[in-house]
């Protein structure tokens, strides 16, 4: 966790998102898909708390070493601050954040789901994934075309790619885990990973584990210092041995999750009460494949 | 008095703090987190409440950001007192940093023994009894403070237990701040810690929800600020004596000095640090740099130095 002024490089709009590059060596030469930056505000303004993205790119090598990238959606007052972010304005970052995706050591087909912003952080980890001579393919979505994240760039690096958009606007109309099935047979999934809305992803967990297939996800909740410091992004995740569950922290213990071992019910709100541990203890979910 | 050198240490209830600045309760998490500040440059730490055994808190969403403000709640989580004296405090006796520890629990009696667990460690100078708590015992949930007899009761107790020096947390009351903070140190309290948060509900209209799971939260930040000084300063009045540690929305040096002039004797930082880790050394450094401007000897001699004309409310 290092802690920079970053200059801002470049800001593009792409779709309903602006992609930000900056300069922050030390961040971007210890940054791995999954990990997060955190982002100050302005001084001054009503607006006070640091603004949590996932890195999308991490630029180790090449005419653009040092440089990281970040995808925002303009929808509230922060991130419609940094939309409008003028080149060469120096940003008060601390990163990377947060534990990474783990690679597959022997399985080979890696299964990228997401949807909407949750394009970010998966691209980045197709990259890498690539990189370490794994088969990748990829389902991506969002609610219109605007919302599916980089489809071209997608296109390029998976061995085959479905799209679906809410609106039908692009792909497929629907969900993207209205795919899931069919493409996880399809391709021969050995490993998912996936990004993107809470729905979304718990239909990726409920498939993963009635197929047994093991699978990461990056969650997002809402975080306040983003450093393990205020307890505000907790999830529940039952414990190792099944013998209960905890809150763990998002941004330290997370983002990234065994979707196996998440109490969905309790997370989206639909079990406000606490959830009792079952007499005979939580099924015990396996570790990440070695 | 020219080329005053002051000196920043300050003394509450017989603790000599190096710096009149704390990382407040819930801010520094239990205090065994990485973090990106030097805890040698704090003055102190208060350590997130700490309840017998562990809690899990509340469900999410735990917070929001309201205008100038962070609305939170997250229903008291920590590793319990057994887990904190392990995993974190050795870091931050390592460090020498002086440790707060911010006590917690459902009932009197949880509060007594978590007290007790916390009485001889080097590390740790002081207790801050949490009264924002919520009383589960005779309470119905309603914090331990919304009750002046609750109060005492706990404060009372711990204080007898210990043989640290104990600071009452309270938050704002209307209109019985006065009175509750008084019989906090009749029971036996050597100083007190005001601000809490600011009860508040944020509303998502779109969804017809709160925006907190639980659903009422604290309010922290600038927004909490002017209720944070009158509060020190209602109190600071009529116990001139009484060691106060000022707490709410304080971000800058200016803030800290405003604390001081109302009559706190030190002051905590909470959601500063949230957003810059290092606010605290910022606040030291700007302190210093209004003693020295004024010629001032200590941040002990800002002490109540507001001057108000005629009589306030």
């Amino acid at each position: 966790m290092k802690r920079v002024r970053a200059e801002v490089l470049s800001v593009r709009r792409l779709g309903a998102y602006h992609v930000l590059t900056i300069v922050a060596p030390e961040v971007a030469e210890r940054a791995r898909p999954g990990q997060f930056l955190s982002v100050a505000m302005p001084p001054h303004r009503a607006f006070l708390l640091r603004r949590h993205f996932s890195i999308h790119q991490a630029s180790r090598r090449g005419g653009w070493a040092g440089t990281l990238e970040f995808a925002v959606e303009a929808q509230g007052p922060g991130t419609r601050w940094l939309a409008e972010v003028k080149p060469h304005r120096f940003l008060d970052v601390i990163g990377p954040l947060g534990k990474p995706f783990a690679y597959p050591a022997r399985l080979t087909n890696c299964l990228l789901v997401c949807e909407g912003h949750g394009g970010a952080p998966i691209s980045f980890l197709a990259q890498e994934l690539r990189a370490r001579g794994k088969r990748v393919d990829m389902l991506i979505g969002g609610a219109t075309h605007d919302h599916v994240f980089k489809p071209i760039e997608a296109k390029r690096m998976a061995q085959t790619i479905r799209i679906a958009t809410a609106d039908g606007s692009m792909g497929e109309p629907g969900s993207v885990a209205d795919l899931l099935p069919e493409m996880v047979e399809a391709v021969g999934a050995q490993v998912v990973y996936a990004a993107g809305p809470r729905e979304m992803l718990r239909r990726v967990a409920e498939l993963c584990v009635e197929r047994r297939i093991p699978s990461q996800v990056a969650l997002e909740e809402r975080m306040a210092c983003g450093m393990g410091q205020c307890f505000t992004c907790v999830v529940p995740v039952i414990r190792k041995d099944g013998s209960g569950y905890d809150h763990l922290r998002a941004c330290t213990e997370g983002p990234v999750f065994n979707p196996a071992r998440i109490l969905w019910d309790r997370w989206m709100g639909e079990a406000p009460e606490p959830a009792p541990t079952p007499p005979e203890g939580f099924p015990v979910v396996r570790s990440w494949p070695g | 008095m020219a080329g005053v050198k002051p000196t920043m240490t300050v003394d509450l209830a017989g603790v000599a703090f190096p710096l009149p600045v704390l990382a407040a309760s819930g801010c520094l998490g239990t205090g065994g987190e990485p973090t990106v500040v030097d805890l040698r440059r704090l003055g102190g730490v208060v350590t997130r409440s700490l309840t017998l055994e562990p809690r899990r808190g509340a469900p999410t969403p735990r917070m929001a950001e309201t205008p100038s403000g962070l609305l939170s709640w997250t229903g008291l989580q920590n590793p319990g007192v057994e887990g904190f004296l392990v995993e974190d405090l050795p870091r931050l006796e390592q460090a020498g940093v002086p440790v707060v520890a911010s006590i917690a629990g459902g009932g009197v009696e949880e509060f007594l023994r978590v007290t007790s667990l916390l009485q001889h460690r080097p590390g740790i100078v002081a207790l801050e009894v949490y009264l924002g708590a919520p009383d589960e015992e005779r309470g119905r949930g309603r914090p331990f403070a919304a009750r002046l007899d609750r109060a005492v009761e706990v404060v009372g107790a711990v204080a007898r237990m210990s043989r640290l020096p104990v600071f009452a947390k309270l938050p704002y009351l209307e209109p019985d701040l006065v009175e509750t903070a008084r019989a906090c140190v009749r029971a036996g309290a050597h100083g007190l810690t005001l601000i809490g948060g600011v009860p508040g509900l944020a509303v998502d209209a779109e969804r017809l929800r709160p925006e907190l799971a639980a659903p009422i939260g604290l309010l922290s930040g600038p927004a909490i600020k002017p209720i944070a000084l009158a509060a020190v300063h209602r109190v600071a009045r009529e116990l001139p004596e009484v060691p106060i540690m000022g707490v709410g929305g304080i971000a800058t040096g200016r803030d800290a000095v405003e604390f001081l002039l109302a009559g706190a004797w030190a002051v905590q930082v909470g959601t500063a640090m949230l957003i810059d880790p290092a606010a605290p050394v910022e606040i030291a450094r700007g302190i210093l740099a209004y003693l020295k401007d004024k010629q001032l000897e200590s941040p002990a001699a800002l002490r109540g130095r507001l001057r108000v004309p005629g009589t306030s409310p």
